[in-house]
């Protein structure tokens, strides 16, 4: 038996850690999996709820989320790898200018 | 927990992305904890196996390095350590002592993927057709990107 609030406190320092890494890493790639790391924060919290209201639709929305996740990281590394071909370089503080 | 401090301590992206992967299979272990078998399946099926698989290979990929260290501004040290320590505490605090919540049993939850796929095809239908087209629209979007510019132009060439 774990308390929700167990839960929602991990699913909380997952989410911070994201967050952190998104705002002090400067490798692009890093910055990328912390975005992942925020999206499994909630979804942790999500089926933490779900689990607390015996409700089956939290996890139909983690499900969800999911998709989300993998076509955003498809892209996002495609994205990635046509930066480098153009700058060969993977530091988001060289990366300034959208047009080459 | 400590994969996911680990994932922003390491310096070289190929140990965050290990540390991110220990950080799915502990959720997934959670989930399996909280009684969503379906969802903790996925996890393990989509997270740590397709999306760190994309990160791992654009990692090697891209033959990336260990970064380089920043100084951080003084401002950001002073303010911005004592106000992460003092929101943590206010919000473990509020969470543990505040909130009146009774204990979720372990496995309380039918995580049944019969149940979970009635609610999917019945009343998430549309969602379920609109993520089918996000998703080629995103797989079209990843290789127009990630193909060189000179085949897109001649491609273009042809067709047009």
């Amino acid at each position: 038996m774990v308390p929700l609030s167990y839960y929602l406190l991990l699913s909380g320092i997952l989410f911070v850690c994201g967050v952190l890494g998104f705002l002090i890493k400067r490798n692009i790639i890093t910055i990328f999996m912390s975005i992942e790391l925020m999206l499994n924060g909630v979804n942790l919290s999500f089926v933490a709820f779900a689990a607390h209201w015996h409700a089956l639709s939290g996890q139909v929305f983690v499900f969800f989320v999911m998709v989300v996740a993998a076509a955003e990281a498809a892209v996002g590394l495609a994205i990635i790898i046509a930066v480098y071909r153009t700058r060969e370089t993977l530091n988001v503080d060289q990366v300034n200018l959208l047009k080459l | 927990m400590a994969g996911a401090i680990n994932l922003l301590v390491q310096s070289h992206p190929i140990n965050s992305a290990l540390s991110l992967i220990a950080v799915m299979a502990a959720l997934a272990a959670e989930y399996l904890l909280l009684g969503a078998e379906f969802v903790a399946a996925v996890q393990v099926i989509v997270y740590a196996g397709a999306i760190m698989v994309l990160f791992l290979i654009t990692i090697m990929l891209l033959n990336a390095g260990a970064e380089e260290r920043t100084k951080g501004s003084r401002v950001a040290i002073l303010l911005g350590i004592p106000g992460v320590l003092i929101g943590g505490v206010l919000v473990a605090w509020t969470l543990l002592n505040r909130s009146n919540t009774q204990a979720v049993p372990i496995g309380a939850l039918k995580g049944d993927p019969k149940d979970i796929a009635r609610l999917l095809f019945h009343d998430f239908l549309l969602p379920f057709e609109v993520t089918s087209v996000l998703i080629l629209i995103a797989i079209m979007g990843a290789v127009v990107l990630a193909s060189r510019p000179r085949a897109v132009a001649s491609g273009l060439r042809k067709d047009g």
